[in-house]
């Protein structure tokens, strides 16, 4: 349920103009639907040729909208206007959110990529005569010494310069006391080079500096595609978080309204609520009658009322009128901020997962050092001298070289997850898709997830719905609203009043018609059900219009989908234990629990991490600390922020069924990492005692170095999940 | 022979030139919209007459 701004005359988006250098003000939108060349041309142009606007630049890949004002204070709001008739709405960034961070571990990790790019093929260059030489080619000695300190001058400072990201790595995780992959690569990079440089002062024969600068930048393509990919799902999850409302409307003392960021609101302050927006901080109603739903915050479906002078939770939906409420806590001590220490204490426990690409390091760094030690060991002790033993001993790291370990795994990622983004799965990192592919029990909530999460009206003649819709457009009560959605677009009543928590009153064909509370509208009868309005002329009879919260359609479907797949399915909620007997029933999903608290929730969780790694699927609140303490967890793009930003993956397509694709394509993504291993694993067997042999030279290390990349990255783009 | 030792130098800056063509590319943005970039081909440019 993305909060919409509501550009009332009061509205104000001041909060999200930033002052450029040349005193212009900038402001970025998202903009959603833009999908061609004629979208941006439409939205660019109209939008230029707004007053106050001197540019404005739509990148298509992102859908963000850059407008620059021609003064720092200027007002937005009409761009969201202009936007918005055109058929696209807009939102605009929170500053916070949007903040651009510049991406200093990217810029140098492009840096090194470019400089060891350079660097491997200038030196290469260098390397074939004298490859050409090995296979008898006519190269005298000195020709070789010169071609290989050209090779040495070109290739030696890009390697160092290149390597440097993985030597700073490897010093920090030593020093920590421990071994990552970056502490073979650095061993091996440092010691070829040493030993390059030695033979080609001694006039030697084996010079590796190509092959050491194209080994860095291999394991550099590798570390580049997952910084990409965490970059990517940080900046589109930032881009979700940045629809829901991060402003509230503020009053000063004279009740002017200034939308101002959710950081800025101080206990005392005075604030409105509009109705269809939610309760930004912890307060205290001041003016207006509530009707709020808390089911994002407890799982119930019911709407609870609460008087002037009640307490009210942030994150709470109004549903009744316009409201005044006083905040008693700023937006870091809200209710909203118990549930976060929960989340805190769940991550923690999920931060112990190990990855595969870590697990494989664990094994390769001891093998492949004590197999070249051995090499250095034994060649020396069987008469080779420590000149041609250490030379061996290198050839084996080199051709050991975890570049396609490097690379097998983040290849893999990327092609899963830019699959999952187009089908609309949001995958935070690549360690939540290794975890989803080991689940094998799933956790559903009911509200929101395998509900709609909001009422529909139930069986009621269409001649009654159309008049009653009348009516019911113009309210933004969630009832009122599922009559309107029923009936479909059309015309509204005259003279349309409507009473905060009462109903709505309106004249149709030359009568007075009421929709609302049995009390508003003369019910002869009234069951006190929150879940059912009355409607019917003043002087006619009555009508009951009675809702449901709908399961999703494909809610069925998806369980039998996750049954298929060998996974246990089971029911954890907030809401009453009636309500979620029916949805389990119509879902199919025998095992169910009710009543549950936001703790209830995380403690059954852990109950069951204990025999089963847990799939959480969740969108409220009080689902926010299961999410984090699950083996993985989804929320679907409706969620609130705590709850994404606990969950893994964030459903951005509406439906459930695009959680079966995510675990098809994350086990689809392990098998073929584990592929990847195996064949690594095959290559080094051979390679391996080839080197201790002293059968490689530098040619074939460059050959079968790349080759051995470049089947790891064919076999990561097999990727895929059941169409 | 000789020839070499100016053939290689320029070999060597030739692709020195590369590397800093290719992060000015990156440094004026040309890799963050590749869909748009795609799609602006196609739209009419209205200020040229024809």
């Amino acid at each position: 349920m993305a909060v919409t701004h509501d550009l009332g005359p009061a509205g104000d988006m001041r909060a999200f103009v930033k002052p450029d250098v040349r005193g212009h003000g900038r402001v970025d939108f998202l903009v959603r639907g833009a999908r061609c060349a004629g979208c941006i041309s439409k939205i660019e142009k109209a939008v230029s040729a707004l007053p106050g606007v001197t540019a404005a630049r739509l990148n298509l890949s992102t859908g963000r909208l850059t407008v620059e004002l021609d003064t720092a204070g200027g007002d937005a709001r009409h761009v969201v206007v202009a936007l918005d008739t055109l058929g696209y709405p807009a939102t605009p960034f929170d500053p916070a959110a949007a903040r651009v961070r510049a991406d200093v571990e990217g810029r140098r990790l492009i840096l090194c990529l470019a400089v060891a790019g350079f660097g491997a093929m200038n030196a290469m260059m260098f390397s074939v005569p004298i490859w050409a030489g090995l296979f008898g080619q006519e190269l005298g000695p000195a020709t070789r010494v010169l071609m290989m300190w050209m090779s040495a001058i070109v290739g030696a400072p890009c390697a160092v310069f290149a390597g440097m990201p993985f030597f700073e790595s490897a010093w920090r995780s030593l020093r920590g006391g421990h071994a990552n992959m970056d502490v073979p690569i650095s061993v091996g990079v440092i010691l070829t080079l040493v030993i390059s440089f030695s033979e080609t002062i001694l006039r030697g024969r084996d010079a590796y500096f190509d092959a050491a600068v194209s080994l860095l930048f291999l394991l550099l393509v590798g570390r580049w595609l997952d910084h990409l990919l965490r970059g990517r799902a940080r900046s589109a999850a930032a881009d979700l978080l940045a629809l829901q409302s991060p402003t509230a409307a503020r009053l000063d003392a004279e009740g002017a309204e200034a939308l101002v960021p959710l950081s800025e609101i101080r206990p005392g302050d005075q604030l409105r609520v509009r109705p269809g927006d939610r309760i930004p901080v912890d307060g205290v109603i001041e003016a207006g009658l509530a009707e709020l739903d808390n089911s994002l915050l407890t799982g119930e479906t019911t709407p609870v009322i609460i008087p002037q002078g009640g307490n009210c939770r942030a994150g709470a939906l109004n549903l009744s009128g316009v409201l005044v409420l006083r905040a008693v806590a700023g937006s870091e001590d809200s209710a909203l901020a118990a549930v976060a220490r929960l989340v805190e204490a769940g991550a923690q426990s999920r931060s112990r997962y190990v990855r595969l690409a870590d697990r494989a390091a664990a094994i390769y760094v001891p093998v492949v050092h004590a197999a070249a030690l051995l090499t250095f060991c034994v060649g020396w002790m069987v008469g080779l001298g420590p000149r041609e033993a250490l030379i061996r001993a290198v050839a084996v790291l080199i051709v050991t070289c975890p570049c396609a370990l490097g690379l097998a795994v983040p290849a893999v990622q990327i092609a899963a997850t830019s699959r999952l983004f187009r089908r609309g799965i949001l995958v935070k990192s690549g360690a939540a898709l290794e975890r989803l592919a080991e689940v094998d029990h799933v956790v559903l909530d009911k509200t929101g997830v395998l509900t709609e999460g909001r009422p529909e009206l139930l069986d009621a003649s269409p001649a009654i719905v159309a008049r009653a819709a009348l009516l019911a457009r113009a309210s933004r009560h969630p009832l009122a609203q599922a009559i309107a959605r029923a009936a479909g677009e059309g015309p509204m009543a005259e003279d349309v009043v409507e009473n905060p928590g009462q109903g709505v009153e309106g004249v149709i064909e030359g009568r007075t018609a009421r929709l609302g509370r049995a009390g508003f509208v003369d019910a002869p009868e009234s069951s006190g059900s929150e879940s059912e309005l009355w409607f019917g002329f003043v002087d006619g009879p009555k009508v009951r219009l009675r809702f449901a919260d709908a399961l999703r359609s494909d809610a069925r479907a998806t369980v039998d989908g996750l049954k298929a797949r060998g996974l246990g399915v089971e029911i954890l909620s907030g809401d009453l234990a009636g309500a979620v007997s029916v949805a389990a029933d119509a879902a199919g999903v025998a095992t169910w629990r009710a009543g549950l608290t936001p703790a209830d929730k995380a403690a059954a969780i852990a109950a069951l991490s204990g025999s089963h790694k847990v799939l959480m699927v969740g969108d409220g609140l009080n689902d926010a600390a299961a999410l984090a303490g699950a083996h993985a967890g989804i929320a679907p793009g409706t969620a609130l922020e705590a709850s994404q930003n606990a969950a893994d993956m964030v459903l951005t397509a509406p439906g459930l069924a695009t959680i079966l694709e995510a675990i098809d394509v994350a086990r689809s993504a392990r098998r073929r990492a584990l592929e990847n291993f195996g064949f690594a694993a095959l290559y080094n067997l051979i390679a391996a005692p080839a080197a201790m042999l002293g059968l490689i030279n530098p040619f074939v290390a460059a050959l079968a170095m790349s080759g051995s990349s470049l089947v790891v990255t064919l076999n990561a783009l097999r990727v895929g999940g059941r169409r | 022979m000789n020839i070499i030792f100016l053939l290689a130098p320029f070999s060597v800056a030739l692709g020195l030139l590369a590397v800093a063509a290719f992060l000015w590319t990156l440094k004026k943005g040309q890799y963050d919209d590749f869909e748009g970039a795609a799609a602006r081909i196609l739209i009419e440019d209205e200020d040229t007459p024809d």
